[in-house]
């Protein structure tokens, strides 16, 4: 491009830019910062008063907040762990196994494996509700069926299995995604270097573990990041499933439906906007944290290859 | 046939694999749909059979349409999705083309303030952004929602519809600027037209969680009159819990809009995954 000498200013950069940037650091950045300075404040005869680290010091200290937040942590945690124990692999393999050359309808499979994750989770949450209901009976039917009634437990209605319960319907209606993006990874591999891998005699099951797993490292550690986010912000399904009491006796809280009550309040507590700044902060932390863990730690020492 | 394939025993294991997950993901949605035709004594009488004669009825969806307001809930569902995805397309691919494009100062530290809405969810600032919305009154509107959705898309969309505009040929570009078009008529007519696919990527990857989301209906705007479609069966289903007929058949109709939609968006959404990964 040919440059003049002195270059007038560009005017359409800006008007390029200006929408996008504005309506971004106005409805998110700003709100986002703002929400993290509203924890600093709490209201005092209705007026905002700064307190500094006060409202954390209750989050964390004060024996009814720190149990409920270390509570929603812990199943928060517990609950990221099944998406990463279950989901990934389930996804990978149907990934495996979609990717292969000579498959089959596999663009229905696809596209059917797929459905769960375009529902909602009111959807899937009622749905699963419903299904799993000893009132129905359609669960302890199917396990009649198969000579496993026994095993038939009110899932959702007991503090030991509802959290492992519940996300395990994450899974299957998230699992959807990891399949798509590790079978996209997994076309991307050139024929060149698997074919390079069969003269060489490696071929079917050693050729995913010695060729296509290592190539494909790097999906997965975008899939376990994105995982990461949207588990630690998840609200819709233990809501739409248990309701914000997040039942039974909180056995399903997670730092989201513990934010809303705290935000919004519920039966006799006042809902406190201050306090659920503070556990969002909390949650921002987190997130930060893993973030920067998948940035730093990991996303470096994994070498991209490219094609 | 006549063209009679070997199968082997990896072929039926893969079939057989993929034909059982098949079933698990796609059994609720089918158990709830047969079940919302049926009247309330073969719903748990037969809940596995399709509904007959016998067990044909519409009770449910006559509740539903009777109670609750379906279709102005999927009119505002509607109306917040389509605006937001056009938002989201427009000035996404503006700032797209600006960082693509241009070289100037605080271009890269541009791109790196836009994409870090891609991995910090806009939830977290919530109370802000509800306190926000008291202040300027956008309380209990479908614009507080449209605004909302949109500062949530653009991250990604300004990320990947870049990485697209990159690979437009400067030839074409130069050839245009030769020929005495401004930069927006580029932009619009040259670049545009060839980064669409790349567009219509992003709206099906936005159209979904805009169309499903609680979280912000149910804080921003619960009012009767812009509540979506998801916050809508939401409330009518925790209304009716003990009416099956109306529960199976509220979630019949919530699911319905969506399933079309992916009837006509699914191979360009499995064609965007792929693409985006291979580029």
């Amino acid at each position: 491009m040919a440059t003049p000498l002195k270059r007038p200013v560009r005017w359409h950069i800006a008007v390029f830019l200006a929408p996008a940037v504005l309506v971004y650091t106005a409805v998110m950045i700003y709100p986002l910062f703002n929400t993290l300075r509203l924890s600093f404040f709490t209201e005092i005869d209705q007026e905002r008063v700064w307190v500094g680290f006060q409202n954390f010091k209750t989050l964390f200290g004060d024996e009814l907040w720190s149990k409920q937040f270390w509570n929603a942590l812990a199943n928060n945690g517990w609950f990221f762990f099944i998406h990463m124990l279950v989901q990934n692999p389930i996804g990978v393999a149907l990934a495996a196994i979609l990717s292969s050359p000579k498959l089959r309808f596999s663009a229905f499979y696809r596209s059917a494996i797929f459905v769960p994750t375009i529902l909602s989770f009111v959807i899937v949450g009622f749905a699963w509700k419903l299904i799993l209901s000893p009132i129905w009976g359609i669960a302890p039917e199917l396990l009649d069926s198969i000579g496993l009634k026994f095993l038939y437990q009110p899932w959702l209605g007991k503090e030991e299995y509802a959290l492992t319960t519940l996300s395990l319907v994450s899974v299957w209606q998230y699992v959807g995604i990891p399949m798509m993006l590790i079978y996209a990874a997994l076309l991307s591999i050139p024929d060149e270097i698997l074919e390079a891998g069969e003269c060489d005699g490696v071929t079917g099951f050693s050729a995913f573990w010695k060729i296509k797993l290592p190539l494909i490292l790097p999906s997965i550690g975008i899939i376990s990041i994105l995982t990461f986010v949207a588990n630690f912000n998840a609200f819709d399904l233990i809501y739409a499933a248990q309701g914000a009491l997040a039942g039974p006796d909180f056995s399903t809280d997670i730092l989201g439906t513990f934010m809303y009550r705290t935000f919004f309040g519920f039966q006799l507590q006042l809902g406190d906007p201050h306090m659920g700044s503070a556990i969002a902060s909390a949650m921002f932390g987190i997130i930060l944290i893993g973030v920067c863990i998948y940035l730093f730690g990991i996303q470096r020492r994994m070498r991209n290859y490219q094609f | 046939m006549s063209n009679v394939r070997r199968m082997t025993g990896t072929t039926i294991a893969a079939h057989s694999i993929l034909i059982i997950y098949t079933i698990i993901a796609m059994f609720p949605v089918f158990v709830i749909l047969i079940n919302s035709f049926k009247s309330r004594k073969y719903i748990f009488r037969e809940p596995l059979a399709l509904p007959s004669s016998d067990s044909f009825s519409l009770i449910g969806y006559e509740t539903v349409l009777k109670q609750g307001d379906f279709f102005l809930y999927f009119q505002n569902s509607m109306i917040v999705t389509v605006v937001s995805l056009t938002l989201i397309l427009t000035f996404g691919a503006m700032a797209a083309f600006a960082l693509a494009e241009y070289r100037f100062k605080g271009n890269t530290l541009m791109g790196l303030y836009l994409a870090l809405g891609i991995m910090i969810p806009i939830r977290i600032g919530t109370v802000a952004i509800l306190e926000m919305m008291v202040a300027t009154e956008l309380v209990n509107t479908l614009t507080a929602l449209i605004l909302v959705y949109t500062a949530q898309g653009l991250p990604l969309a300004v990320f990947i519809l870049s990485e697209f505009m990159r690979g437009v040929s400067d030839d074409l570009k130069n050839a245009g600027r030769i020929d005495g078009l401004s930069e927006y008529k580029i932009f619009f007519r040259l670049v545009v037209p060839i980064v669409r696919p790349a567009m219509a990527t992003v709206a099906v990857f936005n159209m979904i969680p805009i169309w499903n989301d609680l979280w912000f209906p149910l804080i921003l705007a619960p009012s009767e009159a812009v509540k979506t479609l998801t916050l809508g069966s939401q409330v009518f289903i925790g209304q009716y819990v003990t009416n099956w007929n109306a529960v199976l058949s509220a979630l019949s109709m919530a699911i319905l809009p969506v399933m079309i939609l992916y009837i006509i968006f699914s191979r360009q959404l499995i064609r965007g995954i792929t693409s985006g990964a291979v580029k």
